[in-house]
């Protein structure tokens, strides 16, 4: 999957800075100083995701003031109008249910942003939490907490949530939850390795020596300065998280009708392949598609700032 | 650490993360809500079956003891009788393996015969139009949803152009007048051996959509990781030195740089092997491809909870397992990862 991309490319993003935001910011707004063949399209593609993403967000967010058809949105029905084609009443159609394709497009975008946000939000979380108090501690239970992340590690992701979220029975909730579980050790390694470099600082032992408690010290002075990496790794991941949870919706595993989402959608629009209504599934996929493009592109851009070989490459 | 000790270390890991996986898998199969006993019979079996089924799962025995038979069947591959089927889920995984394996196979020879020479160009001519091109096409690649590429390649190549068939490993006449004989499971290799060129046609007509569906996010993938690899060793002096003493140019990008481009971008196959095998689940049933993965999007339509287990442990272990070669070849080719110069695993 996406994200298992995103960290092989990650690993180096080790430049302090102050938190994701500004970092995304100042990659976007200030492109690495002093590149004179600076890669115009680099910018322009990350100038175009920023315009693209803040789109998406406001129109998830006002749903029910874009769409005439906000109840659709939220699962009424309208058998009489059933799978029309593209008009301008209804510019991606209607579904099997005679439901506004755009409407529950759109109804659909707040699905997808909340669960990704919520996965990545649960797996920085947890993952560092662990990483950190693995790098801090050391000795065995750093070896036992790394193991254990190996362990997570080993499974093809999805394959595991998919299984987790079976036995958890199907539902939003069991869906983030179940793709959580395998998104955290990502985050667990990072910052364990940025911990390990700050277990020796001299701010870090100065803490110690007057007296700071342990959880005090990690709270305080270790994981502030984890995040930056953690952050640069989340924002990558967000494309991936959103991709992951549209796949469960896919293989029905995702939020229950009928609430709409992007992969029960594009699921449900697989049989009218062979009728010719092809707009059942491609709205939605297209949704899709373009929203992980545009994280991804954002995360790219993010990725270029933080990291030295990232600029290197894009300087050169 | 000598070559032998590094081996030795890479394998007891492998194991051990293999033992840590079966621990989790048994442990979530431990949180189901209500009785497998229930769920195996269906809703209405009478108690005293359900108790007769407890007794045969061994489902009332300690924990510990659970878990060693857990593990021993495991290892033995007793995976125990699918609640769908009812047949030994071994079995069917057996029949299927082979024809996941052939997308598998087929979506990583296409990901590294496209991916690298792309990225190895890109890099070549970096920042050029081509390199440009290139990284767009990668950035599609990387966030294109496979369910949904196949649903499109679907209504091109099936629905609007009528050029390619709409799912299946062969046509059912094919299957009826030539059918494959199985040697290999590999429907391509099977018949290209017993000389069946009707069927091997109609079974390459057949895995095009599959398996370009499922190369999509490796080659885009190969392609950034050569390309980044290869801007990093192309910087390096040797190659400046090459280009001094007038080496050809194609001389020095494909024998010299790629000769160390290519170990850190061998790190992909672990990650397409993984994204073939899950991308499997999600598009098998789409294009009916009798697999591993439509076998368990059905297990998840069904709640056959012991066929999940089976194919995540299994898919699980492969995945481990070629992780464990690539290292070990990553190894092999770079002398400063088997002295524990750089930290890998």
């Amino acid at each position: 999957m996406i994200r298992e991309f995103g960290s092989v490319r990650a690993v180096s993003a080790e430049r302090p800075a102050s938190g994701a935001a500004r970092t995304l910011l100042a990659a976007l707004v200030n492109p690495p100083a002093g590149s004179a063949r600076r890669h115009v399209l680099g910018d322009r593609l990350a100038a175009g995701a920023l315009v693209a993403l803040a789109v998406i967000v406001m129109l998830a967010v006002a749903a029910p003031l874009v769409t005439p058809h906000a109840d659709q949105g939220r699962g009424a029905t309208s058998i009489e109008d059933k799978l029309l084609a593209p008009s301008l009443a209804h510019p991606f159609g209607t579904d099997a249910l005679g439901r506004d394709v755009l409407a529950r497009v759109l109804f659909g975008a707040r699905t997808a942003l909340a669960s990704g946000l919520a996965i990545v939000l649960i797996g920085v979380v947890a993952g560092t939490l662990l990483g950190a108090t693995a790098g801090y501690v050391g000795g065995w239970l750093d070896e036992a907490i790394m193991r254990v992340t190996d362990v997570f590690l080993a499974f093809p992701p999805l394959l595991l949530a998919m299984t987790v979220a079976v036995v958890l029975q199907p539902s939003l909730e069991n869906a983030i939850l179940a793709i959580a579980i395998t998104w955290w050790p990502w985050y667990a390694r990072i910052a364990r390795g940025q911990a390990i470099s700050l277990r020796e600082r001299h701010y870090v032992r100065a803490a110690r020596g007057i007296g700071v408690s342990h959880p005090m010290v990690v709270l305080r002075h270790v994981l502030p300065n984890v995040m930056t990496p953690v952050w640069v790794q989340a924002t990558l991941d967000l494309g991936a998280a959103i991709l992951t949870v549209s796949a469960l919706g896919f293989v029905g595993l995702g939020v229950p009708q009928p609430t709409a989402d992007w992969g029960a959608m594009i699921s449900e629009g697989r049989i009218y392949v062979q009728t010719g209504h092809w707009w059942v599934p491609t709205f939605p996929g297209l949704a899709l598609f373009v929203t992980i493009m545009a994280f991804n592109l954002a995360g790219d851009a993010v990725h270029m700032a933080t990291s030295p070989r990232g600029r290197a490459m894009q300087d050169a | 650490m000598s070559g032998i000790r590094y081996l030795l270390r890479r394998l007891v890991l492998a194991l051990l993360v293999m033992l840590g996986a079966l621990t989790v898998t048994f442990a979530i199969s431990h949180v189901i809500p209500g009785d497998p006993a229930r769920l195996y019979l269906g809703a209405r079996a009478s108690e005293e079956a359900i108790v007769a089924v407890r007794a045969d799962l061994g489902l009332d025995d300690p924990l510990p003891v659970q878990f060693v038979r857990f593990v021993s069947n495991a290892v033995q591959g007793e995976f125990g009788y699918s609640y769908r089927t009812k047949r030994p889920i071994i079995e069917d995984l057996a029949e299927r393996l082979p024809a996941t394996m052939e997308l598998v196979v087929l979506a990583t020879i296409l990901a590294l015969a496209v991916g690298v020479p792309a990225g190895v160009l890109a890099a070549a001519r970096f920042a050029s139009g081509f390199d440009r091109v290139m990284r767009v096409v990668s950035i599609l690649g990387v966030s294109m949803p496979a369910f949904w590429l196949a649903l499109l390649l679907q209504l091109f190549f099936f629905l609007w152009l009528d050029l390619l068939p709409l799912g299946g490993r062969l046509s059912q006449t094919t299957s009826f007048l030539h059918p494959v004989t199985t040697l290999t499971g590999f429907h391509l290799v099977d018949a290209a051996l017993t000389g069946n060129w009707v069927a091997w046609r109609d079974a390459v007509a057949h895995a095009i959509l599959p398996v370009v569906v499922l190369a999509t996010f490796p080659v885009s993938l190969t392609l950034r990781m050569t390309r980044a690899s290869m801007l990093d060793v192309l910087a390096e002096t040797h190659i400046t030195a090459a280009r001094a003493a007038g080496l050809h140019e194609r001389e020095i990008l494909f024998r010299l740089a790629l000769k160390n481009a290519i170990v850190p971008t061998l790190t992909v196959l672990g990650l397409v092997f993984a994204f073939s095998i899950t991308g499997a689940v999600l598009i098998e049933s789409i294009f009916k491809w009798p697999g591993l993965g439509s076998y368990m999007l059905d297990a998840i339509l069904n709640d056959d909870i012991p066929v999940l287990f089976a194919v995540t442990l299994v898919v699980t272990v492969i995945y481990i397992v070629i992780n464990l070669l690539v290292d070990l070849l990553q190894a092999g080719l770079d002398p400063r990862i088997r002295l524990g110069e750089s930290s890998v695993g």
